[in-house]
């Protein structure tokens, strides 16, 4: 035993006397993560986080949360002389005074673009693998909860600055929670404290975006990572791969190193990014004031989808026992998003009451092999999309010549048409990959290479796929669909019986596969 | 009467006499002499109004009328002013190439020598706002950046953009961008109000905060790239446009190198 390690072990042992840590980490470094490109998604989410965190802490020592009235006298020279928030102002000071503090705000703004951008990826790769289920469901709503809180984080972060973009995304919010029916003028009232702006909003928001929503996201994803550790990660199918068993690489060194260099890599992106292209120039917006508009005001992504939503909806309003009710806010502002997020939370718990499927699964799904749930992915994603285009119709109508008119209504009659376009296609799609893999087990690999035999007939060369191939696109599971009974034993109709019908009718949709390879079909092949 | 005749033998009576004779006459002789002169102006001007005259029957009166009376197709010319002809013809708008939605800024067709003939045979049809003389466009000179800057927040941005890039309107219009605009083109579309634009009279705007808007435009324009690549300066869609495409594109590209390292 040399010198260093004596002394190393003495610090260990030390260490672990008293506090009893050794067989805690002898068995979690040990722990196996397998390995692929897609599960390194949701750690750039993390990631993002947590450069968000470093940024945001950075700029509260010199951002002023106050809408108190002040005069610029920074460096800034067309703002010169002018009335603005204090908020604005300290913003402006971070911008053009504070050492670093411009390269800063652009690192906090495009990590927070970053950690949509790395959740809603995540979701999608979490989503079309079937890695939602059992045992995973909780996990998947902390995940829903963690994009749904992003989104309001986000919006609260670049409101903050108080300049004129800013303002006017507040003035919607705003505009929004007085679409409630019948109490929202008093909500409104009671967030503001007030008429707008007042001078109440900005404080109250640094402290929801600062203190309140990044505790419940450290909390959340503290869960999010536990629920992880314990539940093991899923994998996908392959030889040895089981749904007992997770193949891959010990947490040290391997799996440390890879996750502590990515960090270091997304880091460096961030910033690289931050430092070469401008994000939220708040100093060519101008502080805000209620009485002026930009063209061409947008929010952030995120919010983008929600902005396209509200952009096409018709004015339809109604006036009830005194009372008005703006379908037109309230139908995209709230009951759109709100079934939205409903339906995803619950996602898996809708799909395991159609396929009756109760057990656990470790093992991930192709998603050509669950075309139903991939078809219905695709629906979701295509209908946000056709919003997000409308998000942007006036710079798009402007860019690319259009009219904003006929932008509109492409989205307002796409948004309905186009879905369920995408989810027939998608469908289509992943039964025909399922068909070419059954060709592929079946007759092999086509080659190219022609062989013309001795009487003269000519035939291409089949390569055989290798086992591991072979198991690969035969091994995932095909489940025919529920048939649920709407007469009993008796030949009485259940009081069910409705409930019975929609599950199975559901359930045979979903089952909707072409038949993977069985070893009865290869048994005949080789007999041929 | 009686006091005035009490100083007829003053001393001072004779020169004061003669001053006031040589005045008369100096004055009479200068009306009288620049009579020709004024009138070789004139001559000028209506040359220039007969060139412009013969210009607009060639390329605009198919359109405007032989008598820029208007048509089916297009405005009355009479009483909008040498301004507007300065504006319309000296960007390139008019001749309009399409009707379809409005007229784009363009390479001007006509050399600056034409449009001012334009200008003057349409500006003697009827008094209309008149082109404006450099003391209104001395923006290095006057005006105030910061003022220009909220003027322009105030009156221009809902249609223009915070920084003046342009934006969308109704049915295909648009309000173009004002960088890269001469000083004097902006001057004139405030007070003649071209295409969809209002107009912004002297007591609504006046000119010196007319000058000071021009002065933020150019200060804008001038302004470099503070945080790194503008993006258009159009708001958060590029920046979204931007990390969906490089932003996540570059770290899914090096995920994926790190999960392949491994085998």
């Amino acid at each position: 035993m040399t010198a260093r390690e004596r002394i190393a072990g003495n610090v260990a042992n030390y260490v672990d006397e008293r506090t009893g840590a050794a067989a805690w980490m002898k068995k979690n470094l040990n722990k196996v993560f397998p390995d692929h490109w897609s599960f390194l998604l949701g750690e750039i989410a993390l990631y993002s986080f947590i450069i968000l965190l470093l940024s945001g802490t950075f700029l509260t020592f010199w951002f002023d949360p106050s809408q108190r009235e002040v005069v610029y006298e920074g460096s800034y020279q067309p703002l010169a002389g002018l009335e603005m928030s204090a908020a604005y102002a300290s913003t402006l000071h971070i911008s053009f005074e504070v050492r670093g503090g411009l390269l800063m705000r652009q690192i906090h703004h495009w990590a927070a673009l970053f950690f949509m951008v790395a959740i809603v990826v995540h979701l999608m790769r979490v989503y079309f693998t079937g890695a939602f289920r059992k045992p995973r469901e909780f996990n998947w709503i902390i995940g829903v909860g963690l994009l749904t809180l992003g989104i309001v984080e986000g919006f609260l972060g670049y409101s903050l600055p108080d300049d004129l973009l800013s303002g006017t995304g507040i003035r919607i919010a705003e505009a929004i929670i007085q679409a409630i029916p019948v109490v929202g003028t008093y909500l409104a009232f009671f967030a503001f404290g007030g008429a707008f702006p007042g001078e109440a909003f900005i404080p109250r928001i640094f402290i929801v975006h600062v203190l309140i929503l990044p505790a419940i996201f450290l909390a959340l994803i503290t869960v999010h990572l536990m629920l992880v550790w314990y539940q093991k990660h899923t994998q996908y199918p392959g030889p040895g791969r089981t749904e007992k068993n997770v193949v891959g690489y010990p947490l040290l060194p391997v799996y440390m190193a890879k996750a502590g260099g990515f960090f270091f890599v997304v880091f460096g992106v961030t910033t690289f990014i931050a430092a070469v292209a401008s994000i939220n120039p708040i100093w060519l917006y101008g502080p805000y004031t209620p009485g002026q508009i930009s063209a061409g005001s947008q929010p952030d992504w995120y919010m983008g989808w929600l902005d396209g939503l509200v952009r096409m909806s018709p004015p339809i309003e109604t006036y009830l026992f005194g009372y008005t009710i703006s379908w037109n806010i309230l139908i995209p502002g709230l009951i759109i998003p709100g079934l939205m997020f409903t339906g995803l939370a619950l996602y898996p718990f809708i799909e395991s009451w159609i396929t009756g499927d109760k057990r656990e699964h470790h093992l991930l799904d192709r998603p050509r092999n669950a075309p139903n749930r991939t078809a219905i992915g695709a629906m979701a994603l295509t209908f946000t999309l056709v919003a997000l285009i409308n998000g942007g119709n006036d710079i798009i109508a402007q860019q690319f010549h259009l009219s904003i008119n006929q932008i509109m209504w492409f989205s307002r009659i796409g948004i309905i048409v186009l879905p369920p376009i995408a989810f027939v296609i998608t469908k289509r799609i992943c039964i025909s990959l399922q068909r070419a893999d059954r060709e592929l087990v079946l007759h092999g690999k086509e080659t190219g290479r022609l062989v013309r035999l001795p009487h003269g007939e000519f035939v291409e060369i089949h390569e055989e796929l290798t086992p591991e191939k072979k198991w690969l696109l035969t091994s995932h599971e095909q489940n025919g669909p529920l048939e649920l009974p709407e007469i009993d034993k008796a030949g009485v109709r259940r009081t069910d019986a409705i409930r019975n019908k929609l599950r199975s009718r559901m359930s045979a949709a979903n089952a909707e596969v072409a038949p993977k390879v069985t070893s009865k079909d290869l048994n005949e092949i080789e007999h041929h | 009467m009686k006091r005035l005749s009490r100083y007829r033998r003053h001393r001072a009576a004779a020169p004061m006499l003669l001053i006031m004779a040589l005045l008369a006459i100096g004055t009479t002789f200068s009306v009288a002499s620049a009579t020709p002169n004024k009138s070789a102006l004139a001559l000028a001007r209506s040359a220039v109004i007969e060139e412009g005259k013969q210009l607009f029957l060639k390329g605009c009166s198919s359109c405007h009328g032989l008598n820029a009376e208007g048509g089916a197709v297009a405005p009355s010319l009479i009483g909008v002013g040498a301004a507007s002809v300065d504006f319309q013809v000296g960007t390139g708008r008019m001749p309009m190439a399409d009707m379809s939605t409005q007229a784009m800024r363009k390479k001007p067709v006509y050399t600056p020598e034409q449009v001012a003939a334009l200008a003057a045979y349409v500006a003697s049809l009827a008094p209309g706002p008149a082109i404006p003389g450099d003391e209104y466009l001395n923006y290095e000179r006057d005006g105030s950046v910061a003022e220009g800057g909220e003027l322009f927040r105030n009156n221009c941005a809902m249609c223009h953009n915070f920084a003046g890039q342009g934006g969308a309107l109704t049915q295909g219009k648009y309000a173009p961008t004002v960088m890269g605009v001469e000083p004097v083109h902006i001057y004139e579309a405030m007070i003649t109000g071209p295409q969809s634009m209002p107009v912004f009279s002297d007591k609504t705007i006046t000119p010196e905060e007319k000058l000071s808007i021009i002065k933020w435009i150019k200060s804008a324009e001038a302004e470099p790239a503070l945080g790194g690549a503008s993006l258009g300066r159009v708001g958060p869609v590029t920046e979204g446009l931007l990390i969906w495409t490089l932003g996540i594109g570059m770290l899914i590209g090096v995920a994926v190198w790190l999960a392949m390292k491994a085998r």
